[in-house]
């Protein structure tokens, strides 16, 4: 599998970093390098194996479905580069 | 006492039980030095007025008696750790002006032990990299030098590494998702644990990869691993991965007794290209188990060789769902808008300035294996190498082995620098004998073990089973005794 600019630009968006038109081409380059390397996994006899969901089998921990924590907005707004009136701000989502 | 800096932990907490010592006076002497210390770039946020606070805090405490072993001991923290009031930036620009409200549970349970923060460490970006070269920081520089050459302490606890190795400190805490506690530890000759995955919260630490990241301890010596360690773990309800089992008292397992232990060497580990140097540290600290009276197996891991690409799957793609939080909304770093930019352009742009390139790479690699049409050829694919790595060590486990030994990393420290050019890929051979147990979420530890012919210092890995940290360790100290491993960085800072 081979990444040409075209999927290089597409996944640049998808990943929501935007990429100048002249480092394309590197950037392709780089992903061609790791992809590569990655092929070196369809080597591996894979059938009838479960992919793995996680690495100890325990079961994770049920609890009450209840509030545990809350009210304070100040504190998760301060961290915010624009908030206003108690909410974050962000430029115009919809027409 | 003289260059108290340069105390363990173990004998800085016995003489302040005995009264011959003060927490303030020790970590006065750790402040001294870190600020003597700029050219290591390990500290990049200083909270002296903080450390000396606490420091009075914990010498009240031992003064009216049974204090914790760790209280009064002066520790770096990784930037990766959210501390609260205390800017936690990951190494990265995006999170530059971030000041958590909150404290990340294991350096809350640190705190609860009655430690002294005197700051916090150089990482590399998101703690992706095996140099501290990703850093927004800047480099963090090994104390070990040669020749004119700065050399890397490694990575992504790099700051760590360079830190408590340069005496700056006693201890660090370290995060590891494919060696980056034991690579470094091993590059600049101190001990670094990874501990089982789910030992140590991850609540409050910035997430790289979720079902890898795992935080340690990196100290001066095994037995001081041991007391951070206890110190550090603990089941937590806020980390649904956390282990809800007892903690032992590690330090109390380390016994010197490791006869009839079986240690397994795994052939797959024998790399092709492997220096002599490496090979003969493998073999001579085989010996020194053997003389303490453990049987040498050989064994076999088959799927060793397919742990670094399924990694550089699995990271990937974790970390391009974990970093998708920083958008420049809710925290940190948020661009500079040309007039009619929407919030796409707002996302766009912030995560272009905020990322550095390692990170903005793996982001978009991980984004291209879980994209439709690709996550069954890669992400499955890698999930299912996975479970056979696992089974791997599973087997042998079975097999009756109680721990495997390793060399911790292919090389002694590289300049900073040198591998500017390489391919990623290269860079990424760095955690070939240490990814596996990430994988596996297995403990595994890195003691340093000897000199390579330029004089710099090499680890051996311990690898050892799931929750058997006190075992682990325990093997570890009798690698660390017969070793004999007392060379330290002269000092040129």
């Amino acid at each position: 599998m081979s990444i040409d600019i075209e999927t290089a630009r597409k996944v640049a968006h998808l990943a929501r970093i935007k990429v100048e038109e002249d480092r394309l081409p590197e950037l392709a380059e780089n992903f061609n390098a790791i992809l590569g390397f990655i092929e070196q996994l369809n080597e591996v006899d894979v059938s009838g194996v479960e992919p793995m969901t996680s690495v100890t089998p325990m079961r994770l921990k049920r609890r009450e479905d209840v509030v545990t924590d809350g009210n304070m907005p100040e504190k998760i707004l301060a961290n915010a580069p624009d908030a206003r009136e108690g909410f974050f701000a962000v430029p115009k989502v919809v027409e | 006492m003289a260059d108290l800096n340069k105390l363990t932990i173990a004998d800085a907490r016995d003489a302040m039980r005995k009264g011959d010592l003060t927490s303030a006076e020790l970590t006065e002497a750790c402040l001294t030095e870190i600020e003597g210390a700029g050219a290591l770039g390990a500290f990049v946020h200083n909270t002296p007025d903080l450390a000396r606070a606490q420091a009075k805090a914990a010498d009240e405490r031992i003064k009216a008696g049974d204090a914790p072993d760790m209280c009064g001991i002066p520790l770096g923290i990784k930037d990766l750790f959210c501390t609260k009031g205390v800017a936690s930036q990951a190494g990265s620009r995006i999170l530059e002006g971030f000041v958590p409200e909150y404290e990340s549970t294991v350096s809350q349970n640190l705190l609860d032990n009655g430690t002294v923060m005197l700051g916090k460490l150089n990482m590399d970006e998101f703690a992706m990299g095996s140099s501290n070269e990703t850093s927004v920081y800047g480099n963090a520089v090994n104390p070990w030098k040669i020749d004119d050459r700065k050399l890397t302490p490694g990575g992504s606890s790099g700051g760590s590494a360079s830190a408590v190795a340069a005496n700056l400190c006693l201890a660090a805490t370290g995060t590891d998702t494919g060696g980056s506690i034991r690579q470094p530890a091993a590059f600049t000759g101190i001990t670094g644990i990874k501990p089982t995955y789910g030992r140590c919260s991850r609540w409050g630490v910035v997430a790289f990869a979720s079902s890898l990241d795992q935080a340690g301890p990196m100290t001066k010596s095994v037995r001081d691993a041991a007391i951070m360690l206890e110190a550090m773990c603990g089941h937590d309800p806020k980390d649904s991965t956390s282990a809800d089992l007892p903690v032992p008292n590690f330090e109390a397992m380390l016994t010197g007794d490791i006869k009839g232990k079986k240690i397994g060497i795994p052939k797959e580990y024998r790399m092709d290209g492997m220096p002599d140097e490496i090979e003969a540290l493998w073999s001579t600290g085989a010996d020194m188990l053997r003389d303490a009276g453990a049987e040498i197996v050989d064994i076999s891991l088959p799927h060793t060789k397919y742990a670094l690409p399924a990694y550089y799957v699995i990271a990937p793609a974790e970390a391009s769902s974990n970093l998708a939080r920083y958008d420049g909304v809710r925290y940190g770093h948020r661009a500079k808008l040309a007039a009619g930019d929407g919030i796409t352009e707002m996302y766009e742009k912030t995560r272009a300035e905020g990322f550095g390139d390692e990170v903005q790479r793996r982001v978009m690699v991980g984004t291209y294996v879980l994209s439709a049409g690709f996550y069954d050829a890669y992400y499955n694919r890698a999930r299912k190498v996975r479970a056979l790595i696992k089974k791997d060590f599973d087997d042998v486990f079975a097999q009756g082995i109680d721990a495997i030994l390793t060399p911790a990393t292919p090389s002694a420290a590289f300049g900073l620098g040198e591998m500017e050019n390489a391919d990623p890929v290269k860079m990424y051979l760095n955690d070939v004998f240490t990814v596996t147990v990430n994988l596996a979420g297995l403990p595994g530890i890195s003691v340093p073990a000897g000199l390579d012919a330029q004089g710099l210092p090499l680890g051996l890995q311990l690898i050892g089973r799931p929750w058997e940290e006190g075992d682990l360790l325990n093997i570890a100290h009798e690698v660390e005794a017969r070793a004999g491993f007392v060379a330290k960085p002269q000092k040129w800072w």
